[in-house]
């Protein structure tokens, strides 16, 4: 066969090759959205999700490019192979989307999320918390007689990490800004 | 600004309703005469119209309407042109841009509402964007996959003078779909229909859309190869009906013979159509030994439903000339023992005479009104629309489409109340055709209001209404899939659409009997002016062959067989 190198037959069950949503494994995917910063895109984006049943686990945006009026959409979905692939050519058929990466599929990437974490506490659970952050490398960006407020960078998991080790410490509030994610290299 | 704009895109009809919120377009509509305007009598049907008169012409509609309700009746419209991708730009009034957000009178958030509707929307909040934007408008309408895109402006904005920009020097934004597929994947596919044994061309509305080039192309090359060609009900005319390869519209309520060739092929090429579920049937019998290709312009149709071992991304017309070149250029290469076989074999189906009904000479049968509507207007440059339901399905069955840009029907939304209004734009765009709508009572009492612009223009529409008294097609799944417990699927109170006729000072017909048919449709023909024609046919006929939802292709239901507990509880909510 030529250069596409597709086999006679090769889809000899090809309709029983079909992606069953509910039959494949979900995969987690991070998208990397580049659009126009118009009035309404977000909107669309998100629109696009809700109104045919995809999911969004998280979701950054801010412009990356003032003069040329870009900005960058960073969504973290899951779903079978088969629905992040028409997440894709979805997205990609907006109007002012001008690019969709997978961030997942191709090659590796560095993500990275920050949180900020208010910890209320006395004596030695208040020392704990402090200790605690100086292992996760989070800085104090506001302090009271009572509390804490932290600031932590990192993967999703380890913000997860950090707040589950918070929880009986006496976090009172957590404010998490969502995946901003690069291909690395 | 907005009318110069309109006519530098060489607009010269647009269809629509003035409201508070449009008056500066409107007074500059007054003031000149290069452009038409079609005043409708409900923004739906300026929507439609505009739809028809896109789809007959192959140039976008133009609609232009107020704003709040007068933006809110044009979504049915809009959603319809999206999903039969259908090229139209609809202008709404909106409110001052100084009291947008206040709940003022009149005001709806129109780019909220038609965003999932639209192919594209803009709210234009200043006078430097606005011819930018109108001409970027139809840009993006009628690029790629065409579609509806809407301009909301508001009345300050119309109000306000700013410097205009012709076409040429406006910003057209980034969007440009891919036309040309590489030559690895043309030559790929060119190798496939070279091997195929039992190949078969599975043609949809893009072929149309692509434009008349497109069906020129495909009709050279489904004859050079002489593989057999079926479609999708969008995409007829494009290959013409008495065409020897032509083996009849496939789907739910398409031939025997095209369903079957679907199920058996070793190959699929699939050309602008997008595996639509009434297409399909059943995905996990599918046309299960078949290779599959599809050329389509729109990535997210291509592995949407069905897994496809080509994707071709382009545009039908630009694929479909270089595919006929390569494959030429290869030695115009087929199996033809196969192939020869292969015939043999459709033309067993074809046997099967699924069309066949049984006629009577009491009653008007639909099939043989149509069949009659087909043998007198077959010779004519005819122009035909649909509502939707049983009749719908039976105009496609019954009568012949010869050329591309001739059927108008709401295929992948079902929109009832389509046919009327998109009658009145394709005869406005052919003022000297003969522009029919096959009609259902019930779809057509949906648009009726609209009785009131065909004869304002005098526009010779003829609305050949098969009246059964029932919403044919619920009763019709009523009786197959609910026990025949006809809940709600009667016309009660219905009109003397005679009288109703002529109280619009158009021309009503009535018809009830098989022998005065031939003389009425050519009286409904020969009268210049619109006609109403009321036939009154048989009201429990059936619309087969069926493909009760749930099944496959080769599990098809005909019009002699058994129709009880046809369809399992698992395919009843695929309805």
């Amino acid at each position: 066969m030529t250069a596409l190198n597709i086999e006679k037959g090769s889809s000899k069950h090809s309709a029983y090759d079909l992606r069953d949503p509910n039959a494949a494994g979900d995969e987690r995917h991070t998208l990397a959205v580049i659009v126009d910063n118009e009035a309404g895109v977000l909107a669309r984006v998100i629109g696009l999700f809700s109104g045919r049943g995809y999911n969004i686990e998280s979701l950054t945006v801010a412009e990356i490019d003032h003069e040329g009026h870009r900005s960058r959409i960073t969504i973290v979905t899951t779903g079978t192979p088969a629905v992040i692939e028409q997440i894709k050519a979805q997205i990609g058929r907006i109007i002012p989307v001008h690019e969709v990466k997978d961030l997942t599929v191709n090659g590796p990437s560095v993500e990275r999320e920050l949180g900020l974490f208010k910890v209320a506490g006395t004596g030695e659970k208040r020392v704990e918390a402090l200790r605690l952050a100086d292992i996760f490398r989070a800085n104090v960006v506001d302090s009271t007689l009572e509390s804490f407020t932290f600031e932590i960078t990192g993967t999703p998991e380890k913000i997860d990490a950090f707040a589950e080790l918070m929880r009986p410490l006496g976090l009172k509030s957590v404010a998490r800004t969502g995946v901003a994610a690069l291909s690395r290299g | 600004m907005v009318v110069q704009a309109l006519k530098d895109q060489g607009v010269d009809v647009v269809f629509g309703y003035p409201g508070g919120a449009v008056l500066p377009i409107y007074d500059e509509i007054f003031q000149q005469n290069d452009i038409r305007h079609i005043l409708v009598r409900h923004e739906q049907g300026a929507v439609h119209a505009a739809e028809g008169y896109a789809r007959s012409t192959g140039r976008p509609g133009v609609v232009l309407v107020t704003s709040g309700p007068g933006a809110t009746n044009a979504v049915t419209g809009l959603t319809d042109a999206l999903m039969d991708s259908i090229p139209l730009i609809v202008l709404t009034g909106q409110v001052p841009t100084f009291m947008i957000g206040t709940d003022a009178f009149q005001e709806a958030d129109t780019v909220g509402i038609t965003r999932p509707c639209t192919k594209h929307n803009w709210l234009v909040k200043s006078t430097e964007d606005l011819p930018h934007k109108l001409h970027q408008a139809f840009h993006v309408a009628t690029t790629g996959r065409p579609g509806p895109v809407l301009i909301d402006i508001p009345k300050d904005v119309q109000f306000a003078s700013g410097e205009y920009v012709p076409p040429r020097k406006a910003e057209k934004g980034d969007y440009a779909p891919r036309l040309k597929a590489s030559k690895a994947e043309i030559e790929a596919l060119a190798e496939m229909i070279e091997q195929a044994e039992r190949p078969v061309f599975y043609t949809g509305g893009g072929v149309i859309n692509s434009g008349p080039a497109a069906s020129q192309l495909l009709r050279e090359l489904v004859d050079a190869t002489g593989i057999p060609i079926t479609s999708t009900l969008m995409g007829l005319g494009a290959y013409p009906a008495s065409g020897k390869n032509w083996i009849g519209m496939l789907g739910m309520h398409g031939l025997y013979e095209a369903n079957m060739a679907m199920h058996d092929c070793d190959l699929m090429i699939a050309v602008g159509a997008r595996f639509d579920d009434r297409i399909t049937g059943r995905l996990d019998s599918f046309s299960p030994n078949s290779r599959k290709a599809h050329i389509d312009i729109d990535p997210s149709s291509i592995n949407k439903v069905i897994h496809v071992d080509l994707p071709i991304l382009g545009d039908v017309g630009h694929v479909l000339e270089d595919l006929l070149k390569v494959w030429k250029a290869r030695g115009r290469k087929v199996q033809k023992g196969a192939l020869k076989k292969w015939w043999q074999q459709i033309e067993e189906w074809r046997k099967r005479d699924c069309l066949a009904y049984r006629n009577s000479e009491k009653i008007i049968k639909p099939q043989y009104a149509l069949q009659r509507l087909e043998a007198l207007t077959r010779d004519r440059d005819r122009y035909i629309t649909t509502e939707v339901g049983q009749h719908q399905m039976w105009a496609a069955q019954f009568m012949g489409f010869e050329a591309p840009n001739r059927f108008m029907t709401s295929g992948g939304l079902g929109t009832m109340g389509y046919g009327f209004p998109a009658s009145i734009g394709v005869q406005i765009a052919h003022p000297d055709a003969l522009v029919i709508n096959v009609a259902g009572e019930a779809s057509w009492l949906m648009n009726m209001q609209e009785m009131g612009t065909a004869a304002q223009y005098r526009l010779p529409v003829k609305q050949f209404i098969l009246n059964n008294e029932r919403l044919g097609m619920v009763r019709q799944w009523q009786q197959l899939l609910h026990g025949e417990r006809y809940s709600h699927s009667w016309s009660e109170s219905l009109p003397d659409f005679v009288k109703l006729a002529e109280a619009f000072g158009a021309k009503g017909i009535r018809c009830s009997d098989p022998a005065d048919l031939d003389d009425a449709i050519m009286e409904m023909i020969a009268h210049d002016g619109p006609v109403v024609f009321d036939c009154l046919v048989e009201k429990h006929e059936n619309c087969f062959p069926m493909i009760p939802s749930g099944a496959p292709h080769n599990e098809m239901l005909m019009g002699d067989a058994s129709t009880e507990d046809a369809i399992g509880a698992k395919g009843a909510v695929l309805v």
